[in-house]
């Protein structure tokens, strides 16, 4: 197995509910690499496969078919191998609510074989002046972060995170990146779901988005974002007598006044529609123009279904 | 981490990882005061219920009666501070998604279940600790015509009930539901036990079911234990103890392996999705 690929995922699959027909494919053939020291981001609808997916990574459920390694392991038979090396936050907190901050920490580090200091690991997440108080009182962002302590609590190599900053507020959520990233400087390999597109496009070195239980686009996110044109909006002005010239390789859509392109080629396209406004002094109101972002991307999956791309050519970069 | 530290922390760390879960669980079972009524509280007055079965009042003098109350006390914690407690502390450890969250750390999946029982086991192992002292000094029960035997039914009644736990938590959603889920194991073996009425009042073939259920062979080994008698009432030597004891032990292995069987099979971790 190449060095690099701390986590490498071939053609898995998932099934609920047994073989014949009423059971359900959650995840149906997905194949990429997480490189050591990278941050990558599975992205998705509720119901793509996400949790799924991570569910087999982090060993706690077998592939119906497929093969999966972590840290060359395969995570499910090799439990017992690999589970010193990861630290993993699930969905859901799972921790006793009866059980204090302190007492929760002093559990989960009894059976680690490195943990940090439970002090440490609640102040890297803000939580230390809450040591006292009962996980049944805390507020959901508190749990979040209470949850990712313990996941950081024995100095993974390799972190799972499954919707890290659900419920959290916007402060908390900014202070949950920067230790991310703190992390990732130290060289922990991270997989992290969200809902949140910033997050993935603000932490993830590459990302998958699901749909259906298929991977349908992975790259950078750039790389993903560039999947879609950008655009460019305006308002038609009254005295406007000819219609918008066609521009090359742009897509133009006229509602009333309102005047949407869209292009692969922001900068020509944005040049030759201003050059155009100039010379018959025309002012374009409400003029906005964009380049294409995840969150496009993302939106473009959920509504069309997006096509399964062959995402090989990706997973092969990861792992050269 | 180097081979030396790997071969000595080979029994020392699953130990530590048992017992920071035992005690986190002792925590839990502290303050959850249902829990602790059922574990602590319940059987005293059942076995002072049980004064007034026909068994006991047959039982021909204090001695007697004194072995049987604890044969009857063992049979009740081991019901209900280890069966019906363990069935409610697992479900509501599924169900809060706990159990899954222990499965993302370094226990073994035993480690787990092992740390979880802890507790509730310790606490019905110090009641019956408790019984025997006040057998002795209540009742004036004698020394044990074989303690081995008491052991074994200790320790392997303990194996099937958590075990029986474990399978019961398959067919309980919910914390509430265990007051239903739980009523076979706690009611069958119980009323059948010999404890209630006595094996030879039964006709033949309840006799023979009643002796394949999992708590009669507890009471068996506890009459042949602190009594040294056989079913029919007649006393045994040492060694005639250990040989009537052999259908009773294979009666508990083979709920053991069945049970056994049973969870690895349908034991769930997380909550039905």
């Amino acid at each position: 197995m190449d060095d690099n690929g701390v986590i490498t995922v071939r053609d898995l699959r998932r099934r609920y509910g047994g073989s014949g027909g009423r059971g359900f494919d959650a995840v149906r053939g997905v194949t990429f690499s997480v490189r050591r020291g990278e941050l990558f981001a599975l992205l998705g609808t509720n119901g793509a496969g996400k949790t799924s997916t991570m569910e087999v990574l982090e060993g706690l459920a077998p592939p119906a078919q497929g093969a999966v390694r972590v840290l060359g392991c395969d995570p499910y038979q090799e439990r017992g191998l690999v589970r010193r090396r990861m630290g993993i936050m699930l969905q859901e907190g799972g921790f006793p609510s009866d059980l204090t901050v302190a007492e929760t920490g002093r559990m989960w580090a009894g059976t680690l074989s490195a943990p940090r200091p439970v002090a440490e690991a609640l102040g890297l997440v803000s939580l230390g002046h809450r040591a006292g108080v009962a996980v049944r009182s805390l507020s959901g962002g508190e749990r979040r972060r209470l949850d990712l302590a313990m996941a950081i609590l024995g100095r993974p190599e390799v972190l799972f995170l499954d919707e890290p900053t659900t419920g959290l507020d916007p402060e908390s959520r900014h202070r949950t990146w920067l230790l991310i990233r703190e992390l990732l400087t130290a060289g922990t390999t991270v997989v992290l779901t969200t809902h949140y597109l910033e997050e993935a496009g603000e932490l993830a070195d590459r990302l998958a988005i699901m749909h259906q239980g298929r991977i349908v686009r992975a790259g950078t996110p750039a790389e993903v974002a560039a999947s879609q044109p950008a655009r460019i909006s305006f308002e038609l002005p009254g005295n406007a007598r000819e219609p918008v010239p066609g521009l090359a390789g742009t897509r133009v859509s006229v509602t009333g006044r309102n005047v949407l392109l869209q292009t692969q080629d922001l900068q020509r396209t944005l040049t030759a529609l201003l050059g155009w406004a100039n010379s018959r002094g025309l002012v374009l109101a409400a003029l906005d123009a964009r380049p294409a972002s995840l969150e496009e991307a993302f939106h473009a999956v959920a509504a069309s279904g997006g096509g399964p791309v062959d995402v090989n050519d990706n997973a092969e970069d990861g792992t050269a | 981490m180097s081979a030396g530290t790997m071969t000595t922390s080979r029994w020392r760390q699953p130990a530590h990882r048992i017992a920071a879960l035992a005690r986190a669980e002792g925590v839990l079972l502290r303050r959850n005061r249902l829990a602790l009524l059922n574990a602590l509280v319940l059987p005293v007055p059942l076995v002072f219920a049980l004064k007034a079965a026909p068994s006991v009042s047959d039982a021909g003098g204090s001695r007697g009666a004194g072995a049987i109350l604890l044969t009857g006390l063992m049979a009740l914690v081991l019901l209900s501070a280890v069966y019906y407690n363990l069935v409610t502390a697992l479900v509501a450890r599924r169900e809060q998604f706990v159990l899954k969250r222990l499965r993302t750390g370094e226990s073994t999946d035993p480690e787990i279940l092992a740390g979880t029982a802890a507790p509730a086991i310790a606490i019905a192992w110090a009641e019956i600790a408790v019984g025997a002292v006040a057998a002795v000094a209540v009742f004036g029960m004698g020394p044990p015509v074989n303690a081995v035997l008491a052991l074994v039914a200790l320790i392997l009644g303990t194996a099937v009930f958590a075990l029986l736990a474990a399978v019961s938590t398959a067919a309980t959603p919910t914390v509430e539901m265990a007051q239903v889920t739980t009523l076979p194991v706690l009611v069958i073996p119980f009323v059948l036990s010999g404890l209630l009425i006595p094996l030879g009042m039964l006709p033949g073939p309840l006799r023979g079911l009643a002796q394949a259920l999992p708590l009669t062979p507890v009471v068996e080994l506890m009459r042949l234990a602190l009594t040294g008698t056989a079913a029919g009432g007649h006393h045994l030597g040492l060694a005639a103890t250990f040989s009537a004891a052999l259908i009773p032990v294979l009666v508990l292995t083979a709920w053991i392996a069945a049970a056994g069987w049973a969870a690895r099979r349908w034991f769930r971790w997380e909550p039905r999705r």
